[in-house]
């Protein structure tokens, strides 16, 4: 397909005020009415959104140093344990850590009410933060303790540097056994009591970009209501898997991994969640352009709901124990309707991605870019693809017989 | 019969030992839900109490000629709507659709009639932005 439109002449037009911007939503219904050829040379720039539950999270701070200086060993802020194992007064503060007190599933099913995420929340709502550290002390770093409130326009750096995000799809998890079950996917009530899904659909980044052809390494994006980049594939990135005739994979596929600057990011967009049973985690407000280069690009982002299918797993056996249990597929457009036949039976679903946040973002972004305030990036290189070799692993089980932790090589 | 009351009392009255004879005289199944009492020594206890009909009625009797002030326990779920992330879970499992979805918009709206508080909400809401609200009067 030739190309019709280059990064650049796509950014003049932003710059001019003239691009034109609809989101993933509204880009369904410019296609229908007039057609892919007219509306590939019309629109320059289809913006998506998500906001939802995503674990892997976590923003690394620089506290600037007491007096006199400190060597972190360890440090806490409101009694949630940061990682401290770099240089001195640095850390990395994970969304899903709890605070050493807290129950865990002592009483089941725990209420994990506060974590990493939501002391992210507090920093960004401007809340002040108690920290503490502990260090041995040494000749350069002699403190061995601090103890102090802070807030985020104290510290040094902080940005947010979130590992797995943004997953192109997911799995839809039901509950085949005769107790509740408590998950990171909520609350699954016994013999397919409902089916909770996570997924912006048609709205989201990846779904709407299913090759990866304009989102890769370096992409700008709209990362917790301020600007945030791509910086890698996130973990658990595993493209060659299921497609259907459109692209879009059939499983959980692809994943970024994001980071952005804190400091210019709003409480609003990054939401520390509880769920019950499971721990915490962060509800994180991802948007992402995508330049309209061509047809085949703008054919994608057409995707809709009806054409997007998430697969059903249990989580009583079929998860938790890796056992291939098939409940076939479901409908992310019936899905949101609120029932979905699994077995014969006609299941409730639950939400836990935010629709209504997710189309506020694509709807934020395209404001952003209508004003000239985000202009478009050219990956500096592109995401592993569906034909890539990546295998889906999992840990090998191996008898660690010697005592040697450094000197033994495997296969050799 | 089984019921949750707020029973509202004084210094003098805290400092006699109420649940246990409530346990001991009325064989009655007390649950505290909540309590505050204040340095004073005055405050409120709510709690569900739970029993034979006689019994249940001579223990609210055995509070009242102690001078406790005995009200039936009026709850209520209140919906932060600025906490809430409009994400819908709790939708799917309010069974009166007193938390209801729009399936055009997908908004999540409350309508306190509805409510059976029944509590599923509470435990779902992964951002708490639903919680059971005692009405307490200030002290007696
Ligand atoms: S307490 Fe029960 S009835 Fe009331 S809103 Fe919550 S789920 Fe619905
Ligand atoms: S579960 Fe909580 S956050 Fe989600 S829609 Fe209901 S009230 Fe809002």
């Amino acid at each position: 397909m030739a190309q019709q439109k280059t990064y650049e002449e796509i950014n003049e037009k932003i710059k001019r005020g003239e691009a034109v911007v609809v989101t993933a939503e509204e880009v369904i219904k410019v296609v229908a009415e007039k057609g892919v050829k007219q509306a590939a040379r019309e629109i320059d720039v289809v913006t998506t959104g998500t906001f939802g539950p995503m674990c892997s999270s976590g923003a690394f701070i620089n506290f600037g140093h007491s007096n006199p200086r400190i060597k972190m060993k360890k440090v806490w802020l409101n009694g949630v344990e940061a990682y401290t194992g770099i240089a001195a007064v640095d850390a990395y503060l994970g969304a899903a850590q709890l605070p050493e007190t807290d129950p865990e599933n002592k009483v089941f099913p725990g209420r994990f009410t506060y974590g990493g995420a939501h002391v992210i929340h507090d920093l960004l709502a401007g809340k002040e933060i108690r920290v503490e550290a502990e260090a041995y002390g040494t000749d350069c770093y002699p403190n061995k303790k601090v103890d102090t409130i802070i807030t985020l326009d104290d510290v040094n750096d902080s940005f947010l540097f979130n590992p797995r995000n943004a997953y192109q799809n997911y799995n839809c998890a039901v509950n085949l056994g005769d107790r509740t079950l408590y998950t990171y996917m909520g609350i699954l009530k016994p013999n397919l009591g409902n089916a909770s899904y996570s997924t912006a659909g048609q709205l989201s980044p990846l779904l709407n970009d299913p090759h990866y052809k304009t989102i890769g390494i370096g992409t700008r994006i709209f990362l917790g209501g301020g600007i945030g980049y791509v910086a890698w594939n996130g973990t658990q990135h595993h493209p060659n898997v299921l497609r259907g005739e459109n692209g879009v994979p059939k499983t959980p596929a692809g994943t970024l991994s994001v980071i952005g600057d804190l400091k210019q990011m709003e409480a609003n967009w990054i939401v520390g969640l509880s769920y019950i049973g499971y721990g915490a985690t962060m509800a994180v407000g991802i948007g992402i352009p995508i330049p309209i280069l061509d047809e085949e690009i703008l054919m994608y982002t057409a995707v809709k709901d009806e054409d997007i299918y998430c697969p059903v797993v249990d989580f009583k056996e079929g998860y938790p124990y890796s056992k291939p249990i098939d409940l076939g597929f479901v409908n992310v457009a019936d899905l949101k309707k609120g029932k979905v036949i699994i077995q014969g039976k006609e299941v409730i679903t639950t939400p836990q991605s935010s629709y209504p946040r997710a189309r506020l973002i694509a709807a934020t972004l395209k404001e952003w870019i209508r004003q000239g305030k985000f202009e478009l990036t050219r990956p500096v290189a592109q995401l592993p693809g569906a034909d890539a070799d990546i295998q889906f692993k999992s840990i090998p089980e191996r008898n660690p017989g010697g005592i040697s932790l450094n000197g033994n090589r495997r296969n050799q | 019969m089984k019921n949750k009351i707020v029973c509202y009392f004084s210094a003098a009255q805290s400092e006699q030992p109420i649940i246990y004879r409530l346990v001991k005289n009325y064989d009655l199944v007390v649950n505290i839900l909540k309590a505050d009492i204040n340095p004073l020594k005055q405050g409120y206890l709510v709690m569900e109490l739970e029993g034979g009909k006689d019994k249940y009625q001579e223990g609210l009797s055995f509070l009242k000629s102690l001078g406790v002030i005995v009200e039936p326990l009026s709850e209520k779920v209140v919906w932060h709507d600025d906490l809430c992330i409009q994400c819908g879970a709790c939708a799917s499992f309010c069974p009166t659709e007193a938390l209801a979805i729009d399936r055009d918009t997908m908004m999540v709206s409350f309508e306190d009639a509805k409510c059976v508080l029944c509590g599923m909400c509470l435990e779902c809401c992964p951002t708490r932005a639903i919680v059971l609200h005692f009405d307490i009067k200030e002290a007696v």
